[in-house]
């Protein structure tokens, strides 16, 4: 197995691993966030576009279209999933206190 | 120190920001911290990515960058928070697609004179289509169902798991051919990238309503591993650790979800909760096995108003009905009479996990004042009244003893174990799932039919002078 193949695939075990033990701790309470900014993490699929349409050895008007299409959905992805993540978490207040700190 | 090494630095540093965002939403108070950290690592990963290639292109590129970018941002400021669902979704159809067309790309250079296929690239290739195909189609049917395009209850026919199956299997085997036998099949490719759609649509077409919350999820998770497959195929570590932590992330919540529904994974997505055979068994619109007591908001306002303790119980119908600031103000009167208001969530409440809890934020209900299953179940039996405002599956007793229910198993909310019972309800009308719920023809129940808000309101009159 060629090496890089197999250093990739170390990274993605432990990623995943990782990932397992991050997300388990979250509360029920905070599980919608976790699914937008999660979904918004997902968005990261705008870099691979990115290397795509660079890539010159091979490219192709289609492949330049395909790839400007990726990007364009990529970041409707990144941008929206981050700014509906934060509008969703500005509205977690807690009670406030007596004094009426908020 | 030349470009790569600074450029595979700073995707380290991108990974480092996304692990700590992620961990930072295990609280409330450091949240939102966390959200900006991920997407300040995103913006690493982004711009270190332009500096790092050439683009012959860039002005085409940017434009299409620009108008992704116009387009979820508008998006997001401009929705109502009640679409939230429907807007993770199709956000998350977007990422799994843009996956696909990174690994389409990839595919389409590869077939040119001096490229060749190697066996794992080729892996990656299908592997990415597949995933970021079925996470497509998948998200705009979950869309679709969620903002009522189409309908929101399962869509059967005649084996549709053999069908599903057969699919998937038919994806597997031409990629298999594809990749090892025969590279630079272009028709093959396109019969595969169609399949891949069509996989996603006949997946989700049949998951009613009721069970979107895990659906949502796993789709969530699937574009996570479509991201890690096109990191893969253009072999970039940010994007594999990116994809593998998403991927994690949503594995997780949907077992949480599974768990909360005490049903398999393979239930859910096959089970079809709801479907025809199950809506006659139980009786019609209109009549019931049994009678229920009814009253109206005064009633209730009377009975909330006098008691020591109340428990909320939201579900999805207080979503549609968009009652939660009502029910907040509502809450508001109730504490000031000296009564104990809490809420309880029911971890599949609503249609997509934690959907309860955003509501009622939005209306500014104190999250200390929300509870988990597991953490109030016990504390009804010692309430004065349950308030169930558009629940029903998830506080139907027969989930406990009704072996032939669908529910039978699932955890509940202890409801009926409240010293008293009022169900907000548009009508006699099964749910959702189209499960009868026994719990309305309680003797402790009370019924109070119209539509939520209204009734809420009307409560909120009537509770400032009772």
């Amino acid at each position: 197995m060629p090496e890089a193949l197999l250093n990739n695939l170390y990274i993605f075990v432990l990623a995943m691993f990782t990932g397992f033990e991050v997300i388990t701790k979250v509360p029920p309470l905070l599980h919608t966030p976790l699914m937008s900014g999660s979904n918004a993490i997902s968005g990261i699929s705008v870099v691979g576009a990115l290397i795509i349409t660079a890539e010159v050895a091979g490219a192709s008007d289609l492949i330049l279209v395909l790839g400007v299409v990726a990007v364009a959905m990529g970041m409707i992805n990144v941008a929206g999933g981050f700014l509906v993540t934060d509008r969703m978490l500005e509205m977690f207040k807690k009670k406030p206190a007596a004094g009426g700190e908020q | 120190m030349d470009f790569f090494t600074v450029a595979n630095l700073s995707y380290l540093i991108a990974a480092a920001l996304f692990i700590f965002g992620l961990k930072r939403l295990q609280s409330p108070a450091t949240a939102r911290s966390g959200n900006v950290m991920a997407a300040v690592g995103m913006a690493i990963a982004i711009i270190v990515t332009l500096l790092e290639t050439d683009f012959a292109n860039w002005q085409m590129i940017l434009v299409g960058g620009i108008i992704g970018a116009l387009i979820g941002s508008i998006s997001a400021r401009a929705v109502a928070m009640t679409a939230m669902p429907q807007m993770v979704g199709i956000f998350n159809g977007f990422g799994g697609g843009a996956s696909a067309l990174v690994a389409i790309s990839e595919f389409l250079r590869l077939l040119g004179p001096e490229h060749v296929m190697t066996n794992d690239s080729g892996v990656s290739i299908v592997l990415g289509t597949l995933i970021g195909g079925v996470t497509f189609s998948g998200s705009m049917i979950a869309f679709a169902k969620l903002q009522n395009l189409m309908t929101g209850a399962p869509v059967t026919w005649p084996l549709q798991k053999s069908v599903n199956s057969l699919l998937l299997l038919a994806v597997i085997g031409l990629g298999t051919y594809l990749v090892f036998f025969d590279q630079a099949n272009l028709t093959v490719f396109l019969v595969i990238i169609g399949l891949a759609l069509v996989l996603g649509v006949t997946s989700v077409i049949p998951i009613g309503g009721a069970d979107m919350p895990v659906v949502i999820s796993l789709l969530n998770s699937y574009s996570g591993l479509a991201a890690a497959a096109a990191g893969f195929v253009v072999d970039n570590r940010v994007l594999i650790i990116a994809g593998s932590l998403v991927g994690a992330s949503g594995l997780i919540l949907t077992n949480i979800m599974c768990v909360g529904m005490n049903r398999s994974l393979a239930n859910v997505l096959f089970g079809a909760v709801g479907t025809a055979d199950v809506v006659a068994g139980s009786v019609g619109a209109g009549e019931h096995a049994g009678t229920v007591q009814s009253v109206d908001a005064e009633g209730a306002a009377m009975t909330l108003a006098y008691a020591n303790s109340v428990i909320f119980v939201p579900g999805y119908g207080m979503a549609v009905a968009q009652a939660q600031h009502a029910v907040r103000e509502l809450a508001d009167v109730l504490k000031d009479r000296g009564v104990d208001v809490k809420y309880a969530i029911h971890p599949v409440a609503g249609r997509m996990p934690g959907h309860m809890n955003v509501l009622l934020a939005e209306a500014n209900v104190p999250y200390d004042e929300l509870y988990d299953m597991d953490d109030i179940n016990h504390a009804f039996k010692t309430t004065t009244v349950a308030v169930v405002i558009g629940a029903n599956d998830v506080v139907n007793p027969a989930a406990r003893h009704d072996t032939t229910s669908p529910l039978y198993g699932m955890p509940i909310l202890n409801v009926d174990e409240a010293e008293r019972i009022i169900v907000l309800k548009r009508s006699m009308r099964a749910g959702f799932a189209g499960v009868e719920n026994e719990l309305f023809f309680h003797p402790k129940t009370m019924m109070l039919f119209g539509d939520a808000k209204e009734s809420v309101q009307k409560m909120v009159t009537e509770a400032k002078t009772a």
